[in-house]
């Protein structure tokens, strides 16, 4: 189970432990975690929500594309949905490979596309309202339905 | 029959986090109009679709028993 979305806090050593291969030379750890001001703007608190079955696959997606990209990498990555208050982590992203600049890269590519393809929404709690991020601006829209590849190279 | 799933502000919209529809034979743009017109969804336009949890274009056809979910702009991470 390295993809996982949790409804409980999320244990960061037990994502890194399932990485630890004897073929590494490193492991990178992101921590996603939920930031009080965006634009000036205070955040109270954060309500994650995820198709769960498909978030899942998706992950494990992700954790293909990266084993094709960077060789020998292994990857887990956990999710937490629910309520989320300012600090708490997010999501948990580790990598490991036998040299450190692909687990640096191939990290980076894991936060990128699950903030493209993987179905988890966020909604912001501010003083005065609330509301779902993501489509409100209307700045990414899928005219065919589905990702293009341009947007999944973004 | 299909299920039909809504996320986020389009569950907000619809009122429902499901419902059922006879879609089978129907492309996913053609879904989209008629929910759009019975559940006054808006923006279905920029969402994508997953039909049995796979990304899916809008002249995909619907077959029966399929699970059909809409899918705005996600905001994980």
């Amino acid at each position: 189970m390295n993809y996982e979305i949790a409804k409980e806090p999320i244990n960061v050593q037990s994502v890194i432990d399932k990485v630890v291969q004897r073929d590494a030379g490193a492991i990178t750890t992101f921590i996603g975690t939920v930031r009080e001001l965006t634009k000036g703007k205070k955040t109270l608190y954060l309500i994650y929500e995820a198709y769960e079955p498909m978030a899942v696959k998706k992950l494990e997606q992700i954790g293909t594309e990266i084993q094709e990209r960077w060789n020998g990498a292994q990857v887990a990555i956990t999710h937490r949905v629910g309520k989320l208050d300012i600090t708490d982590i997010a999501v948990v992203i580790a990598v490991s490979t036998p040299h450190r600049n692909d687990a640096y890269e191939a990290n980076r590519y894991a936060i990128e596309r699950i903030k493209e393809i993987v179905p988890i929404w966020k909604k912001e709690h501010w003083e005065d309202g609330q509301e779902w991020i993501g489509n409100q601006l209307e700045t990414v829209s899928y005219p065919t339905g589905k990702p293009e590849e341009k947007d999944l190279n973004e | 029959m299909n299920k039909i799933l809504f996320f986020a502000h389009l569950r907000d919209e619809a009122g429902h986090e499901s419902v059922e529809i006879d879609a089978a034979g129907k492309t996913v743009a053609e879904l989209k109009e008629l929910v759009a017109e019975t559940y006054g969804v808006q923006k279905l336009d920029t969402s994508m679709t997953a039909i049995n949890e796979e990304f899916s274009s809008n002249d995909e056809v619907i077959r029966e028993g399929d699970t059909i979910a809409f899918i705005p702009p996600v905001s994980g991470g």
